[in-house]
């Protein structure tokens, strides 16, 4: 059984803190399939069209019938561990510094042998494990085998916790917790463990109701945070910037308008200064400090996430400025996610259905209500997804812009007629 | 149709130079001094070599052809063979069916590497496709960590005890200790053995070959050009190559030589009681051991009683990689492929570098290449004779 974790000590300022390593990253562009899926948190498997054989490792044609038309589909990853191995040295310094390692090779149900991670309470080969995909540290998918029942303390397995940004124990500042998601997001992650969040907040003279419930809670402090100033994200970062171990970005800023309904730039610019320059201001301050920290021990930095909006995919005419907004906050996004992946810091993209919120009130059931979405956000940190679409409505319209993204455009123009 | 045989097709002039742990030198230094030695020994000249087999790790950018203008080569055949532990047997092969067949005269079969001190690693991270995308990601063991699920199946399935790979690499490092060209030398204990630092359970240090550089090398011509050259000489009785043999087993416990053995030996007209010498693939003992069950020494699981009921030094009732084999006298990339089968050849022309097993007629060979993902991929074995053994 996995032995829980333990509250780290307060840091000793004078041991040098180690630089981030990561595990090999290099993939094959037909492996990155695997990656693809295991970043929107499935576990697939490439299966022939035309003879159903399921294959592992990723190839370019079937190893079967020879045919090239392979599809990603999902796998249920139950198996048989048929060996295992606990490495004591390694040729990589990722895992130099983590050995002892334990690894096993899986004959999966539905075929295929994979090498994978194998979590501490599986038990000795032979045994039944589920096998996951998940994103390790250096970005790309790694498999790893779980018991076939779940353990308790299971996510505080040593080797799990490297492919998982898990708050339990961590140090979590959330840039606008006024908002009703900010406030669901606040209580969520203090009761997922996290050892200290900061809630931002600006314009203290506009009272939000049920804020100053957040106050009461012991892991909580406030922090006067307004992305609309630079200089008021420096200074939030100069004062906790180096302790930061996951940032979630709920700062959104959102009007409903189309191009012809309003007249000027002022909402737009509101809109792109708090969503997209917003962003841009904590990247710059917030990212560096988190960039050196990816190695900080138990605790260390870990997870960035971004509050977009599925809007960011395909835009919705009318709230066509809001939209513009997120797809330049989501493209901002990938930018940082490139930057921050050297250290090891996973980038969440977090892409909602309507917030069931003010802003959206003429947009039909089922939105998601902020409580749910907080929740959703630590099971993504808690997991080992990078892109994640809470809500029906989300869900809905992502399987339709995977199916065409044309299609999509024309279905939400015909929205605003 | 049954294979033809190798009519008077021989290999002479066996070559290992002395391998080190580190090198500044290329791939290329290596085989030119193999080449060069092995020219010597034959008493030939650059241009009276028209054939030329080559095999590598580490001459990348450079393939055969590009050694051929480095070395100043005129060639009217040449292959260059990729597959790792099996590169000696497969250039036997090749080699000797285009001097039979008149394609060339005389072919010179080289394998070597070099190795810096971040050479292996690099190698390891892109061996293959498949270690790239899902082996090497996880914890970076390289074949350590293959060869650590194969061998905890093989105890698990068979009733091996760590003793018995034990003795195994202690009776192989009993024939390092006479051997020149070894690397490591100093004799080794049981205790030593399962006291050794964990690589990769179940395996410790003394389980794991010690990459390093070096080169050996092989002449294959025709009998009477050799007698003409004055060269002792090993007959070809019978060869044997398999890739991705048994490929629905979900682990390996079994290689291509259970496939290939009765062809081998019936080709040879020898059995497995015949031979007098053997050389396996010795990266870790386990394949050893899996080698000694499916070429028919004894049968599949009883590999850990075969070893119990013999002994596999120089003077053993089982001669075993008489050289010190990779595990003693390092692996020195696909040099390794080529360590057994010149050895062998150097026992059976009288021209053992350490001790010599008494009077060898015939000597096998075997070849075990290329951990693409899970598994070892290529296997090959070859039968050899002495000048005056079995026709």
């Amino acid at each position: 059984m996995t032995r829980p974790l333990v509250r780290p000590p307060r840091k000793n300022p004078i041991v040098r803190t180690r630089m981030p390593t990561l595990p090999p990253a290099g993939r094959s562009r037909v492996a990155l399939g695997l990656t693809a899926a295991a970043a929107r948190g499935r576990f697939e498997l490439q299966v022939c069209r035309d003879c159903g054989t399921v294959q592992y490792p990723p190839r370019e044609s079937c190893c079967s019938c020879l045919s090239r038309r392979l599809d990603w589909r999902p796998q249920d990853g139950t198996g048989d561990l048929l060996s295992e191995t606990t490495l004591w040295h390694s040729n990589e310094l990722f895992y130099r510094e983590r050995v002892p390692w334990r690894l096993g090779m899986v004959r999966l149900d539905c075929g295929p042998v994979v090498v994978a991670h194998l979590h501490g309470d599986c038990d000795a080969a032979p045994s039944r494990v589920r096998v996951r995909a998940a994103l390790d540290r250096a970005g790309q998918a790694a498999l790893i085998a779980l018991p076939e029942k779940d353990a308790p303390n299971m996510a505080d397995d040593r080797q799990l916790r490297e492919m998982t940004c898990n708050p339990k124990f961590r140090k979590v500042l959330i840039t606008d917790a006024k908002t009703p998601l900010g406030q669901a997001m606040v209580e969520t992650i203090v009761a997922a463990d996290a050892d200290l969040v900061w809630a931002g907040y600006s314009e203290p003279w506009k009272k939000t109701h049920g804020f100053d419930r957040l106050t009461a809670l012991p892991q909580v402090s406030l922090l006067p945070l307004d992305l609309t100033n630079s200089r008021a994200v420096k200074d939030a970062a100069g004062e906790i910037g180096g302790r930061v171990d996951i940032l979630i970005n709920t700062a959104d800023y959102h009007r409903n308008y189309g191009i012809a309904a309003r007249n000027g730039l002022e909402a737009a610019r509101a809109e792109m200064d708090v969503n997209y320059f917003g962003l841009l201001r904590l990247a710059q301050e917030f990212a560096p400090a988190m960039r050196g920290r990816g190695a900080d021990g138990q605790s260390s930095a870990v997870a960035w996430v971004n509050l977009l909006s599925i809007f960011a995919l395909s835009n919705f005419p009318p709230h066509g400025t809001y939209s513009a907004s997120k797809a330049a906050a989501l493209s901002l996004a990938q930018c940082l996610r490139a930057e921050l992946s050297p250290a090891g810091v996973r980038v969440i993209n977090v892409f909602p259905g309507p917030i069931d919120d003010e802003w959206n009130q003429l947009i039909p059931p089922p939105k998601i209500a902020p409580a749910r979405l907080a929740s959703d956000i630590v099971e993504a940190l808690r997991g080992g997804a990078e892109d994640i679409y809470p809500g029906d409505i989300a869900q809905e319209w992502l399987a339709r812009w995977r199916d065409n993204p044309k299609t999509l455009e024309r279905e939400l123009a015909a929205a605003t007629r | 149709m049954s294979r033809a045989g190798y009519d008077d097709v021989v290999v002479t002039a066996p070559v290992t130079l002395s391998y080190v742990r580190y090198s500044i030198h290329g791939a290329h230094w290596f085989l030119a001094g193999a080449l060069a030695e092995l020219l010597q020994r034959a008493g030939l000249g650059k241009g009276e070599i028209d054939g030329l087999c080559v095999s590598s790790f580490t001459l990348a950018p450079d393939t055969a052809v590009g050694l051929t203008q480095h070395l100043g080569l005129t060639l009217r055949w040449l292959d260059h063979i990729p597959m790792g532990g099996a590169s000696g047997i497969l250039a036997l092969r090749r080699a000797a069916r285009a001097v039979q067949c008149g394609d060339a005269d005389a072919v010179a079969c080289v394998a070597g590497d070099t190795n810096h001190t971040d050479s292996f690693r690099l190698n390891l991270a892109t061996f293959s496709e498949f270690a790239r995308d899902a082996v090497y990601p996880y914890g970076s063991g390289g074949a350590n960590t293959s060869f650590a699920f194969l061998t905890a199946h093989y105890i698990r399935s068979y009733g091996a005890a760590r003793e018995d790979f034990g003795k195994l690499c202690i009776a192989q490092r009993a024939n390092a200790v006479k051997f020149p060209h070894a690397l490591i030398r100093k004799p080794l204990t049981l205790d030593d053995y399962l006291t050794a630092r964990l690589i990769a359970e179940p395996l410790r240090l003394f389980d794991c070959v010690m990459p390093c550089a070096g080169a050996d090398a092989f002449l294959v011509l025709r009998r009477g050009k050799a007698e003409a050259l004055g060269l002792s000489y090993a007959r070809i009785l019978s060869t044997i190559e398999r890739h991705n043999a048994f490929r629905d087993d979900p682990i390996q416990y079994r290689g291509g030589w259970a496939l290939d053995r009765d062809e081998l030996y019936g080709q040879a007209g020898v059995g497995p009681q015949d031979i007098d010498v053997l050389a396996t693939y010795d990266d870790y003992p386990v394949i050893s051991l899996m080698q000694m069950e499916d070429l028919g020494f004894c049968d599949k699981g009883e590999g850990p009683d075969f070893v119990r009921r013999n002994t596999f030094t120089v003077n053993g009732s089982f001669p075993v990689n008489t050289s010190g084999g990779q595990l003693s006298v390092g692996q020195a990339g696909a040099a390794g492929g080529f360590l057994g089968l010149v050895e062998v050849i150097r026992q059976l022309t009288g021209q053992a570098l350490g001790g010599a097993v008494a009077d060898p007629r015939v000597g096998l060979v075997s070849g075990f290449g290329m951990i693409n993902y899970d598994r070892g991929l290529c296997s090959g074995a070859a039968i050899l004779a002495a000048s005056g053994g079995p026709a």
